[in-house]
């Protein structure tokens, strides 16, 4: 059994990381899930949070914001909407994507848009939130 | 014949004309190499998401149960065309283009009874077209201010038009850019983006025994928002790469030619210049001969 896999992170804007690792967290719409080699193909959607990446040069870590995952054997594709490495990350950076979240709450309340759009973004912006305490910043 | 002093200022002139349109095509081409590295960097994702995408269009796409973005809503009555130009002129026929294929793909559209609704990114695109179809104008995105093309600036787009698609604006969206060959050509392109047609790309066999968390069809309908977008993106990343190349070969061209007119008229000057002498010198013998 190969013990690492590929793992790839890309952006819209740019490729972030693209190497071999032995595990990665991923913050799955419905819950947290740990991929590993051999693991069964899946797509998931991601909701905001952190991205775990374990490799044989040590653990790495990702804020991402939407997207989607797409999990096979040997191989792992993250693709998210917005990425940015744990390193460069700042509280101003976070309160930026919070404020942007909350907006998008108001506007949909304001609109009262359907399809539980309002829902939607109030999860969004619960799970910026908890970002924030679970960075510890 | 000119006076001298005239064709000395002409000179000048476009001299300094060759300096502004020289300093121009060394700033696009600066600025294209970004652009490229820019729609470069978003390939893969654009590449991974369609893929994903074509899998899962191909699995849900034929039932009735799939969403509106990718089914369509049965009908092709009213066209949206979206055209994506640049906020800047003296990129040579690279404006004009775009807006030429727009304004034939509207015309055809016209002929065949449809409706056409027009929605411009882009001041350029806006002013080519508002004389023959501005009555079709819908609305305009001003990026004029953007330096930089970021994915934020292509989800308004998107989000634009999805706002007016939920609101049964439209039935069939097509986007209009440039797509970037090399630095002399950009091909005009037109790409239709709801409903959205993923058939072009590879459906490997492996896609149908994937686990889907949430289900097939929230992800599908989580996805197709976001598809939009990201071919928005890349439309724009590929229109910017484009109009830099456009400008860049048209600030060459514009260069290499105020340089043969400094060279006629550098000749031109001369002569004249030689012909006052001439004309002096004529004067001086045939006023000592009259003595």
């Amino acid at each position: 059994m190969a013990d690492t896999m590929q793992f790839d992170l890309v952006s819209p804007e740019r490729s972030l990381a693209s190497l071999q690792v032995n595990a990665v967290q991923i913050p799955g719409a419905e819950g947290d899930m740990t991929a590993m080699p051999m693991h069964a193909p899946t797509i998931t959607t991601l909701r905001p949070g952190v991205l775990r990446v374990e490799s044989s040069q040590g653990t790495s870590e990702f804020v991402v914001t939407g997207g989607f995952a797409e999990i096979s054997a040997e191989a792992l594709s993250v693709l998210a909407e917005k990425a940015i490495p744990m390193d460069e990350m700042t509280r101003a950076h976070l309160d930026e994507l919070i404020e942007e979240a909350r907006q998008t709450y108001k506007t949909a309340k304001e609109d009262d848009q359907p399809h539980g759009l309002v829902e939607d973004a109030a999860k969004l912006l619960a799970d910026m939130e908890a970002l924030g305490t679970h960075m510890s910043l | 014949m000119p006076n001298l002093k005239d064709l000395k200022n002409r000179i000048a002139s476009v001299k300094s004309t060759r300096k502004i349109t020289k300093a121009m095509q060394m700033v696009a081409a600066a600025k294209l190499r970004r652009a490229q590295e820019a729609a470069e960097d978003s390939r893969p994702y654009t590449k991974r998401f369609n893929a994903v995408m074509a899998g899962l269009a191909a699995s849900v796409g034929g039932s009735d149960s799939a969403p509106k973005l990718l089914r369509g809503t049965g009908s092709d009555q009213v066209q949206l065309l979206v055209v994506l130009t640049a906020e800047r002129g003296l990129c040579g026929g690279f404006n004009a283009n775009i807006a030429k294929l727009a304004r034939q793909k509207a015309q055809e559209l016209k002929a065949a009874g449809k409706t056409v609704k027009i929605l411009t990114v882009g001041k350029k695109g806006r002013d080519a077209l508002r004389r023959d179809l501005g009555d079709d104008f819908v609305g305009h995105v001003d990026l004029s201010e953007v330096k930089r093309i970021g994915y934020a600036d292509a989800q308004g787009v998107a989000k634009d038009i999805l706002t007016r698609f939920d609101a049964g604006e439209f039935d069939v969206a097509t986007l209009f850019f440039a797509e970037f060959v090399n630095v002399v050509t950009q091909v005009p392109t037109a790409q239709q983006i709801i409903p959205a047609s993923y058939e072009g790309g590879v459906v490997e066999e492996a896609s149908a025994v994937y686990d889907y968390e949430p289900s097939e069809e929230a992800i599908l309908a989580d996805l197709l928002p976001r598809g939009v977008s990201t071919q928005i993106f890349s439309a724009l990343l590929e229109n910017g790469a484009s109009e830099q190349g456009a400008r860049m070969s048209a600030m060459d061209n514009a260069t290499r030619n105020a340089g043969e007119m400094i060279d006629k008229l550098t000749i031109e000057f001369n002569r004249s210049r030689q012909a006052v002498i001439t004309n002096e010198l004529i004067e001086i013998i045939s006023g000592a001969e009259a003595l």
